[in-house]
């Protein structure tokens, strides 16, 4: 009876810790084969053969498709530079200079990976459709309010997550540091 | 006590198993995948055009709306495929995913090179029963592997500009990807017909 109780509970904790672990990495994510510049996180991986098995896990289980590496790659962020979590309530500021690429989108999204409705029909910009200042920098305000120039709306849901894509660009698996992908910057501009 | 903490322990570790084995199956087991859900809107090695990304309908999380995006669904046992896309104004690229949504291959158009991307998309079987003199031809004819018989072509066209999304739809509506049929080399698979 004792060695039955026994068995039991080494199961049982052997099931709670597994399957909880696993639960955990399939829905936040680990740190393997990911580069962080500044606020973005990408994993140039996903998109190839050798993908971790973490990595598949999660994209299994979203439904994903990820993005090719001979397509692109997609850096995340869901907090400012500061680490704050990015709040759809707040102004949120992304700026400054891209990576080389041919093409780059910026699209807002919801915890769940999915659109945010507004009146707008906005989801996200285009490299091509942006309004640049006179030395071709950018300003995109992200604000559940209309702001002039280019106004991302939030919907003024309270966590969103960014997602900024290159196309057809040398940024990838090689590389390491801020110096070979210059990211925007995200600064929280004012919470009402 | 000394008992209580053993069997603990033992949990723990059986649990360091547990995950290892569950990770690993995860992609096996998972019923809401996106071939799963894209098998219901796709046909069967053809192109279907998705809907606009669009709040109100949602596939797949983390769709780019900036694209037009086009499914092919492919099983190679009754053969390779033949795809073929135009290139659109801005930019196009097609990615291949095995079954388990591993994407093993993709290629834009400025790789590509050429006006239309042409691809032959073969199990490695199929490629290695191919004749030698077709490998005279292989210059101009880009030859993929695929990992798994099935899986998803995904072929995406940008527009860089709501207003453009239209044209990007139209590029993608002119690709085609079916059974091969036209094989001047392969005369002993000719009689299986078309598509």
């Amino acid at each position: 009876m004792r060695l039955l109780l026994i068995t039991l509970l080494a199961l049982l904790v052997a099931t709670v810790v597994g399957l909880g672990a696993t639960w955990m990495t399939a829905t936040r994510g680990t740190d393997l084969g990911t580069l962080t510049i500044g606020a973005w996180t990408a994993r140039p991986k996903t998109g190839t053969s050798d993908v971790d098995p973490y990595s598949r896990a999660t994209i299994t289980r979203n439904g994903e498709l990820p993005i090719g590496t001979g397509d692109g790659v997609a850096f995340t962020a869901t907090t400012d530079d500061r680490k704050k979590p990015l709040d759809g309530r707040c102004d949120v500021v992304v700026s400054g200079v891209t990576p080389a690429a041919r093409f780059w989108t910026l699209t807002l999204y919801d915890q769940k990976g999915h659109l945010v409705a507004n009146t707008l029909q906005r989801y996200g910009f285009t490299s091509q459709e942006i309004v640049r200042g006179a030395d071709g920098g950018f300003e995109i305000r992200v604000a559940s309010r209309s702001r002039a120039g280019n106004w991302l709306p939030t919907g003024g849901i309270e966590r969103y997550a960014l997602m900024f894509r290159l196309y057809d660009t040398p940024v990838g698996v090689a590389t390491r540091t801020q110096r070979d992908a210059p990211m925007p910057q995200i600064a929280t501009a004012g919470c009402p | 006590m000394i008992r209580l903490l053993f069997t603990i322990i033992a949990g723990v570790l059986l649990g360091g198993v547990v995950h290892l084995v569950s990770v690993l199956a995860l992609p096996r087991i998972a019923t809401q995948d996106a071939y799963s859900r894209l098998t219901p809107l796709t046909k069967l090695n053809a192109v279907t055009q998705l809907p606009p990304a669009d709040p109100s309908n949602i596939v797949m999380p983390f769709v780019d709306p900036a694209f037009a995006v086009a499914v092919c669904r492919y099983d190679l046992s009754g053969g390779p495929i033949k795809l073929t896309v135009p290139v659109s104004q801005a930019y196009t690229s097609v990615s291949f995913y095995t079954r388990n949504e591993v994407a093993y291959y993709a290629i834009n158009d400025r790789s590509a090179g050429k006006k239309v991307i042409e691809l032959d998309l073969m199990t490695e079987a199929q490629h290695n029963d191919l004749p030698e003199d077709e490998e005279i031809t292989a210059a101009d004819r880009l030859i993929i592997d695929s990992p798994t018989a099935t899986g998803l072509i995904v072929l995406k066209a940008l527009a860089p500009e709501p207003g453009l999304m239209p044209q990007a739809q139209a590029s993608l509506a002119a690709s085609s990807c079916a059974e091969q049929a036209d094989q001047p080399a392969k005369q002993a698979e000719a009689p299986r017909g078309k598509r």
